[in-house]
């Protein structure tokens, strides 16, 4: 199986239409920039303040006043925009931000997301989470199906939540899941995997759409 | 139109330092702004409440960071973005133990947080306030609009919504969240004038426009400090109105 990161924001990637605005979590969700299809351009919304931000510059071309919300070197496209943060908050929430891409620490059938806390273990804080899940238009969890094993898409979430009721589609190396009022239904199946393999990796009951098709 | 062009229009508009009529008792008035790091904040004691702009110190003035970890104040309360990196924004204060309540949307790139949260040794305790990054913002900006608070949808359902009064809005719940003021900001800019009108470049904005109006005394470490007039109004960001004190000699931010 190739690199389960780059399956994983390949098929990010396809959800992503030409001219959305879109707003990519640190780590994974930053990758799906690298494999946007043809013909299809976006705008990156970043939320220490830049609309229309591009890719990492090249060694020595740095401007050390341009950095991404991962506090790492980027460039601007032509047409970017900076901006403070209460106004880069004001795009997100007022729904201006067409998808947000981001992981998980667990994700529930009800569309529920945990993120950004381990009571006693790990407290990074919310950052800009809470308000992205919240305002954007769409909502993709992009993450490993399971963590070393252990079930992250739940009937239940046992972590404090982000949002409730936020999360509209799971892309995982497994497959692709979306959350609809009746559940989590399967809509794409990776080949390197069985519905009983994915079954077996999901802690809430999986519905299978009667259109399943192979991930890609 | 080539960009030659366009930098000869640049040089063609009005000479803005004309069109300012400055008498020499208010230039006075204007350039005693202009302080050492050390000068600029002497009235910071111990307890003090202080803003401090800039994500991840992208923003953050670390000129005068340093000097009030030299100058060794304790028991601050920090209102930032986040808790900077060791070595770095209020990172250094932290390290130095001089943080005791830290408002934040995120620390977890700084290691320190965790450690001095859970120290047994109580004095050193750090209370950490995580906040929403998009609410600390709007929290930040209320304090200097006037405002008595905002709703907001973010937090509903979460732990954060705990103690808050929550609002029903034609049929959409939000939280009631209040505004943030304190004693002191300290703020950084790229271009400052001797009024103290400031320009950001890139991302450095950040925090810094919202809190240079939410605090009782702002002070600006910044890049350039230049002439009153030599910033085209159109892009001063942040009015020298809400500046006290000019600190020059802030370098530039590398990661």
């Amino acid at each position: 199986m190739a690199d389960i990161k780059q399956i994983i924001a390949a098929r990010v990637a396809k959800e992503l239409k030409d001219g959305d605005v879109v707003n990519l979590g640190i780590g994974l969700p930053t990758m799906v920039a690298n494999f946007l299809p043809e013909g299809v351009d976006i705008v990156l919304q970043s939320e220490n303040g830049i609309m229309g931000m591009g890719p990492a510059p090249a060694s020595g071309d740095e401007d050390v006043d341009i950095v991404n919300a991962g506090a790492q070197y980027v460039t601007v496209n032509p047409g970017a925009m900076f901006f403070d943060s209460a106004t880069s908050f004001g795009i997100i929430r007022g729904g201006h931000v067409d998808a947000t891409i981001l992981g998980a620490l667990e994700v529930d059938q009800h569309g529920n997301l945990a993120n950004w806390i381990v009571p006693g273990k790990m407290v990074p804080g919310m950052g800009g989470a809470m308000d992205l899940v919240v305002g954007a238009k769409k909502v993709i969890v992009s993450m490993q199906h399971t963590q070393k094993g252990a079930h992250k898409i739940l009937k239940e979430c046992k972590l404090p939540y982000t949002a409730v009721g936020v999360v509209d589609m799971i892309i995982t190396e497994m497959g692709v899941m979306e959350v609809k009022p009746e559940g989590i239904t399967l809509t794409e199946l990776h080949p390197d995997f069985t519905l009983d393999e994915i079954k077996a990796a999901t802690g809430c009951e999986l519905i299978i759409s009667p259109d399943l098709k192979p991930m890609e | 139109m080539n960009p030659g062009h366009i930098r000869e229009a640049m040089m063609c508009e009005p000479h803005i330092e004309e069109d300012f009529d400055i008498t020499e008792k208010e230039k006075g008035r204007l350039i005693n702004k202009l302080k050492t790091a050390q000068e600029s904040i002497a009235e910071i004691k111990d307890g003090a409440t202080i803003m401090v702009g800039g994500f991840m110190a992208c923003g953050t003035p670390e000129i005068l960071i340093d000097a009030l970890v030299e100058k060794n104040v304790k028991k601050l309360t920090i209102i930032c973005n986040d808790a900077g990196v060791p070595g770095r924004g209020v990172g250094k204060l932290l390290s130095n133990g001089q943080i005791k309540t830290l408002i934040a949307s995120h620390v977890g790139l700084n290691p320190e947080v965790a450690k001095r949260m859970n120290t047994d040794v109580e004095e050193d305790k750090l209370e950490c306030i995580l906040v929403p990054q998009g609410t600390l913002a709007e929290r930040v900006r209320a304090g200097g609009a006037g405002l008595g608070g905002f709703l907001t949808p973010t937090g509903v359902g979460t732990i954060v919504a705990e103690g808050k009064q929550v609002i029903e809005v034609d049929g959409r719940e939000y939280l009631l969240e209040k505004p943030l003021r304190a004693d002191f900001a300290l703020i950084r800019g790229s271009v400052t004038d001797m009024f103290g009108n400031t320009t950001y470049n890139g991302t450095t904005r950040t925090f810094n426009p919202m809190m240079a109006t939410a605090a009782d005394y702002v002070i600006v470490g910044t890049c350039e400090v230049v002439e009153i007039g030599e910033i085209d109004p159109n892009n001063v960001v942040t009015s020298g109105i809400f500046i006290d004190a000019i600190v020059g000699g802030e370098t530039q931010w590398q990661i």
